[in-house]
């Protein structure tokens, strides 16, 4: 059978067992409109609120580093605590760990910024509470506050900056800043609906610039405390479970509590009654976005964020402050990371899936049937499960390539880059680590394989661009291209011309840069635009580099020209369709057709898209999804209704997704139901009878 | 809600005592006292509070008042102008004007004003305006003449807007209205021609104004009697000298515009206006607040003695002239609430079935829906269409209408308001509460008078609520005219809980004999007959347990009441406790809005054999819904479950001592009590059951996974 223009066979690959880790911290910096998630893993993740909320960076986790808490101070500067006893503070320009500094306190179970955000607090397992200087290049043991019995599970600071509340197992202390003594001691109820349960937990506290104390605690009660006698003023049973995440607005009108149950609950401070200056707070409203415990909540000014073990970071805008009703205020749901976690080996069919601690190699399966449309064809060979590649040590993988013939692997962790040659003889398989890698191949970001194989890119983390020849079970460096000066900030992404002459690369913020592989020099840099680049890639023969970008923007650019192609200026002219621009998740891979120069493939987690350049652009009038085929309608209707973005939303989540060949796509998805299946059971509820 | 308190007079004179009024009041430094300035001679300080003149000045035989006083909020002193051009500033403690402070100005002045913050302003004929100081320090500078020839300046009114000193003037040549608006700051002045349209043959009688952070909210009420909203930039956005300003309706038909005496208007607050003016032509002018938010009536007071027309509204007084005297009604106006308005919203799941009473929509009334302009259009082609085949001069249907009410007989009306309600169209449910209103006034008056054919007929236009009509409901108790009273409650959102209940006790007391004649609508009762019964009550055991069966239950001690159980129920459900008649009232009470807290204190006052026989009712209809497996009721709007369940908790709540001391309620609670011991069973066993059907949804999903690896075809288009 003849394959018409659109018709493609797909591997549907679901066999891609990755469970994101789930949420453990999220801090919000409201200076900066990002907000920094910490995983269970020790990952931690920066999102960019200001730009479609895209995971601009992340810090890859350690086994041994699980983070209990993180919290912005001194502006924007990044630091987590976790069970190892240690503080850690995240540089965010180079992307890596500035310094680690043990707390000498056992391991760490919370940790507050003070309210000018020159102090840090921290709650230790052996009931201390140490206060932490911070300089401006490190932090500094200043002293330590009155010893309590039990570990120190959460503090907050009294806006002025004199007092804080520290909850603990059973009980709640406030200290006196100045003196580091406590002045009260208040105890939380144990009961739970008249059954005595064995410990009271305090998870989470909030202290208020009224001297009100907020603590919710595991027998799912929202406490309001009098600091200044010590009593308690209001209890409000939210849960039948542990009430986990407290967060308070800026303003100190509304805030937002987490339960093990997946609700999370808005409480405002309103007027008793209309037009009293009288405010009581009144649990408002109770959104239920997540299916396992919210292990922490976060109240930006305009939306509340929870996260937690169901792995999903949820964004959900308050209505009533968000001004204009456009897109921004849907709710957001980030599941998946914003980068790839796949590549493929075009020539031997093979996918290399990323994880935490290892490796999977597989090589896709064949058949020789063809069919219609939405067939699912019988397969004459299934997939293969090549190669379990575990890493040592106890570093998460950073970044990960097989090249294109599929003879060698690449990853890196934060502290060294691997590289395998790999050996086919018929049915099997041999790996050879290649070993002395070079001492400045120390952290690598991103890794990428020329479409030759004969060459490595490698991006590292003080910003320069290392090029590798890769020979016969060993290597040479070449040449190693030195950020602009000035500048430190870490490239992320990385694309390669097919013809191996140009290299462009993009950080998070500045402008791509084209180098010329060839000639070892900087080509030109593309105009920097406001929204971080999420994918990028370099068209064979014309060496367009296409571009996309956060806020959903496509651009392309002429590398030999050194400015943006006709079809790029047409389609910033006319704007992309309303529908395109209000996709929530990022591009995260782009690649093109061997035979059809005006094809260009890109796809985020929920549709993948053809744009075919030769046909017109779809104002908003048209209709940009077209799911149906259109059978039974003429020639002439599907000439004019036709458009230059064909899009299908049948693969999704979709996690990556290439050509193997001109008639042959692979689609790796993770269907959330699995994910959730890898989950332990959530709290159960009663449904009936309540 | 807005109130009208008590009106008092400002004794002493009465006032130079033309028909033509008042020059002025004006506020001064003391929030009590205000300056009266007659049209002739005369200024007077009154303090409100004590009702009583501290003080008057008068000026010479020969001269004459030209501009009210006002008060100089910076110094203390008053200003007047006499005889156009002669300014004189006083204390309290002078005693002759003639001895006090005297400019000469070169131009003649309209007015001066002044308010708190800020220097005083005159507003000279010619349309120029200069500060007070300013104007004293030379008093005999050249004045400019801003207005064109023939252009008279008809109202004016000063802000401070952000500590920036405002003037706003209204002139108006060739029956074009234009408006101005000066900053005295930075001396800019921007003019707008303020557009009617065209076919209106309308006459601007009144002007108010307030203001907020960008715009000037000027109010004009018109002779067609609506009163129309036109926002003047306190900023003009650009330089372009005549900018056009358009007026959008705010409220219709306040007022008769046919009234004999001038009409006016005064913002009270951003959502009140206070309006003077006839109501009807034929009528007594009237003092009312209107909310222009929700577009209602919030309260109305009649003024026998006729006014002059003139309205000033200081803080919480309002002054007018009523007869000869002047007269202060204090007023107060709350914070304005649609949650406040409205209980709980009934059958909000039902799709549409009935039209929803017309709710007052604020946006189209700011005249931004295109639909309310095209029914505005609409029905000005009609008006056209009649006039030019009557070519009768012009009456607004509504106010014949009204006049037919006054003193036509029952059947005449009947008539009209048929007529009347053939052309009328939904947003001008106003009027149709005027109706309401006038009918039932003359109700009160002739208590003979009871048009209940015409009330019917209002109420089936499902347009009126509660609060547009006030005294319907109570009405209708008062005749205890069931009918009536089930339709309001039907048709009615906001019927308050107070007059709920007092239906419930009307429909629980009254006699089967007054009902048999009563024409009740019966869709909300299914047909109770024995028949259906009959071949019910063999399933029932069963069906009433939701499967449940005791035996298999762990609870050992009621077992045995449960199988003593079932003839109780099937013995009591045989039966309705109540006529079909009654059953239909008291559905119509089920499915009507209401808020606990505000319900449960009247419930209390319900005698108990009434509770008792409502409560039978309920556990009736209860029985009746858990015969079938949706858990529903047949019929037209039937009671829900849930209806039922929270009415029968209310009643328990609102009267449960009583109801255990009586004897015959035993039987009742037991049966309750049964029932919610089996449910809490029943429950227990769905919450097992639950466990095992989500192992079942478990499979069936797996049997849906397409598997981890497949091949398929994808065609692109």
């Amino acid at each position: 059978m003849n394959l018409r223009m659109g018709e493609f066979k797909v591997h549907r690959v679901r066999f891609f067992n990755y469970v994101p880790p789930g949420i453990r911290c999220v801090a919000y910096n409201n200076q900066s409109n990002r907000l920094a998630v910490s995983r269970t893993d020790g990952t931690v993740e920066i999102y960019n609120l200001s730009a479609n909320y895209f995971q601009e960076k992340f810090f890859p986790g350690h086994e041994s580093r699980a983070t209990e808490a993180l919290c912005w101070a001194e502006g924007q500067r990044l630091f987590s605590a976790g069970l190892n006893g240690e503080i850690l503070e995240y540089d965010l320009q180079a992307l890596n760990i500035k310094y680690a500094m043990d707390a000498f306190g056992g391991p760490i179970w919370s940790m507050i910024a003070s309210p000018s955000g020159s102090q840090l607090l921290v709650g230790c397992e052996d009931g201390s509470v140490k206060l932490f200087q911070i300089t401006p290049d490190k932090i500094q043991f200043e002293r330590n506050f009155d010893r309590q019995k039990s570990r120190i599970l959460s503090l907050s600071w009294h806006p002025s900056g004199t007092h804080i509340a520290a909850g603990s197992i059973d009980y709640i202390s406030v200290f006196d800043v100045k003196s580091g003594s406590a002045i009260h001691k208040m105890i939380v109820d144990r009961q739970y609906m008249g059954v005595s349960k064995r410990k009271c937990i305090v998870w989470g506290v909030a202290f208020l610039s009224d001297g009100t104390v907020i603590s919710v605690d595991s027998a799912g009660k929202v406490q309001f405390w009098d600091s200044a006698t010590g009593t308690l003023v209001k209890s409000h049973l939210v849960a039948n479970a542990d009430v986990q995440s407290i967060a308070v607005a800026d303003q100190e009108d509304s805030f937002v509590v987490g339960t093990a149950e997946g609700t999370v609950f808005h409480f405002q401070l309103v007027s008793v009654t209309s037009n009293s200056t009288e405010k009581q707070w009144v649990r408002t409203k109770p959104f239920q976005h997540h299916t396992h415990d919210v292990r922490t909540v976060a109240h930006s000014p305009t939306a509340l964020i929870s996260g937690g073990t169901d792995t999903h970071l949820v964004i959900r805008p308050l209505m009533e402050k968000v001004e204009v009703k456009n897109y921004d205020a849907a709710l957001r749901k980030i599941t998946f990371p914003h980068r790839r976690l796949i590549s493929c080996s075009k020539k031997r069919q093979l996918l290399l899936f990323q994880f935490a601690h290892h490796l999977e190699l597989w090589r896709l399966g064949s058949t020789v049937a063809t069919g219609k449309n939405g067939d699912t064809l019988p397969l004459s060979k299934n997939a293969d499960h090549l190669l379990h590649l575990k890493t040592k040590g106890p570093e998460n993988i950073i970044c990960s390539s097989i090249s294109p013939c599929g003879s060698w692997i690449a990853y890196s962790t934060a502290s060294r880059v691997f590289l395998y040659r790999l050996n086919y003889e018929h049915d099997n398989i041999s790996l050879q680590r290649v070993s002395k890698m070079p001492a400045f191949l120390r952290s690598a970001l991103q890794i990428l394989f020329s479409e030759d194989s004969a060459k490595l890119f490698v991006a590292s983390n003080q910003g320069s661009l290392h090029i590798i020849q890769l020979l016969e079970g060993s290597f040479k460096h070449l040449h190693t291209f030195q950020p602009q000066s000035g500048t430190v900030e870490a490239m992320c992404l990385l694309a390669v011309s097919p013809d191996g002459n140009w290299l462009a690369a993009s950080g998070t913020s500045a402008g791509v840069h084209v180098y010329n592989v060839k000639h070892l020099k900087l080509h030109c840099t593309v105009p920097a635009y406001n929204f971080p680049v999420t994918a990028l890639a370099i068209a064979p023969n014309t060496n367009n580099l296409v571009i996309a970008h956060s806020d959903q923007q496509v651009f392309e650019y002429s590398i030999p020209d050194k400015q943006y192609t006709e079809w790029s200026r047409n389609v910033q002219k006319q704007g992309f369709h309303h529908l395109w621009l209000q996709r929530d998740t990022p591009i995260t891979h782009i690649s093109f057709h061997p035979k059809r120069p005006m094809h260009i493939l890109l796809h985020d987690a929920y549709m993948f898209c053809i744009i075919d350049k030769s046909l017109p652009l779809p104002n908003d009038k048209t209709v940009l999804y077209n799911p149906l085929p259109p059978t039974n309608e003429s020639d002439v209707f599907r000439r004019r209704t036709a458009h230059a973005f064909k899009i299908s939303k049948i693969y999704k989540p979709l996690l990556f997704m290439d050509l193997l060949d001109e008639r042959t796509l692979v689609a790796v998805e993770r269907p959330l139901d699995d994910i959730i299946a890898q989950l332990p059971p959530p709290i159960k509820k009663k449904k009936f009878g309540t | 809600m807005a109130a009208l308190e008590e009106e008092f007079t400002l004794s002493a004179v009465t006032l130079g005592a033309r028909p033509d009024g008042l020059l002025g009041v004006e506020q001064t430094d003391r929030t009590d006292h205000f300056l009266v300035t007659d049209r002739s001679r005369t200024v007077i300080l009154y303090k409100v509070s004590d009702q009583k003149p501290l003080g008057s000045w008068s000026v010479k035989q020969g001269q004459i008042i030209t501009c009210p006083a006002v008060c100089n909020f910076q110094t203390g002193e008053h200003i007047v102008v006499h005889d156009d051009k002669v300014l004189r500033i006083w204390n309290n403690e002078d005693v002759n004007l003639d001895k006090v402070f005297k400019a000469t100005l070169s131009a003649e002045v309209h007015r001066v004003h002044s308010v708190q913050g800020a220097e005083p302003v005159v507003l000279f004929r010619g349309g120029a305006a200069r500060g007070l100081e300013a104007l004293l320090a030379e008093p005999q500078q050249k004045i400019e003449t801003v207005l064109s020839d023939g252009e008279v300046i008809k109202w004016t009114k000063f802000f401070v807007v952000f500590r920036h000193p405002v003037i706003v003037f209204i002139t108006e040549k060739d029956g074009n209205h234009f408006a101005y608006v000066q900053m005295l700051h930075s001396r800019n002045l921007s003019k707008y021609t303020l557009l009617l349209e065209q076919e209106e043959k309308s006459v601007t009688r009144s002007f108010t104004a307030s203001v907020d952070r960008k715009f000037i909210s000027l109010m004009t009420l018109s002779s067609d009697g609506c009163v129309y909203e036109t926002l003047i930039p306190i900023y003009p956005s650009d330089t372009e000298k005549n900018q056009r300003l358009v007026r959008s309706p705010l409220l219709k038909a306040v007022v008769s515009g046919a009234a004999p005496n001038g009409v006016t208007l005064a913002a009270l607050d951003p959502d009140h206006v206070a309006v003077l003016g006839a109501p009807l032509p034929s009528s007594k002018e009237c003092l009312s607040i209107w909310n222009t938010k929700f577009q209602t009536l919030q309260t109305s007071k009649e003024l026998p003695q006729g006014t002059s027309g003139q309205l000033w509204c200081y803080g919480e007084h309002l002054f007018l002239l009523h007869g000869k005297c002047l007269t202060v009604v204090p007023c107060r106006c709350g914070a304005s609430s649609l949650a406040g308005a409205l209980g709980k919203l009934r059958r909000a799941q039902d799709p549409g079935s009935q039209t929803m009473p017309h709710f007052v929509n604020w946006e189209v009334a700011q005249g931004c829906e295109p639909g309310a302009q095209k029914s505005e259009q609409l029905r000005r082609i009609l008006r056209r269409k009649k006039s030019e085949v009557s070519l009768q001069p012009e009456v607004p249907a509504s106010e014949q209408l009204l006049s037919t009410i006054k003193n036509g007989s029952e059947k005449h009306i009947e008539v009209e308001l048929r007529k009347f309600l053939a052309k009328w169209t939904p947003d001008s449910h106003a009027v149709l509460g005027d109706v309401v209103a006038a009918l039932l006034g003359r109700g009160e008056a002739e208590p003979s008078f009871y048009p209940r054919s015409c009330l019917m007929q209002l109420l089936q236009t499902h347009a009126l609520s509660h609060s547009l009509c006030p005294g319907l409901m109570d009405t209708a108790l008062a005749k205890a005219d069931v009918q009536m009273l089930q339709l309001c409650l039907r048709h009615f959102p906001d019927v308050p809980e107070s007059l709920t209940c007092a239906c419930l006790k009307i429909f629980l007391s009254i006699g089967d004999d007054s009902l048999q004649g009563a024409h009740v609508s019966m869709e909300s009762v299914c047909e109770h007959s024995s028949s259906e019964q009959d071949e019910s009550t063999e399933e029932q055991p069963e069906i009433l347990r939701n499967g449940f069966s005791p035996g298999d239950s762990n609870c050992g001690t009621c077992e045995q009441e449960l199988r003593e159980e079932p003839q109780g129920p099937a013995a009591e459900a045989a039966s309705c406790p109540v006529t079909p008649k009654r059953a239909a009232l008291l559905n119509g009470i089920l499915g009507s809005a209401y808020s606990e807290t505000f319900l449960l204190p009247h419930l209390k006052d319900i005698p108990a054999q009434h509770v008792t026989l409502f409560l039978q009712y309920l556990y009736f209809l209860y029985l009746k819904c858990s015969e079938n497996a949706t858990m529903t009721l047949p019929g037209m709007h039937p009671p829900t479950l849930s209806q039922i369940m929270d009415w029968i908790c209310l009643l328990l709540d609102a009267n449960f001592t009583v109801v255990l001391m009586i004897p015959e309620a035993k039987r009742l609670l037991i049966n309750l009590y049964k029932f919610v011991k089996s449910q809490i069973s029943v429950y227990s066993e769905l919450n097992k059951i639950e466990v095992s059907f989500r192992e079942l949804q478990k499979l069936n999903q797996e049997k849906n996974n397409r598997g981890l690896y497949s091949i398929e075809v994808l065609e692109l288009f």
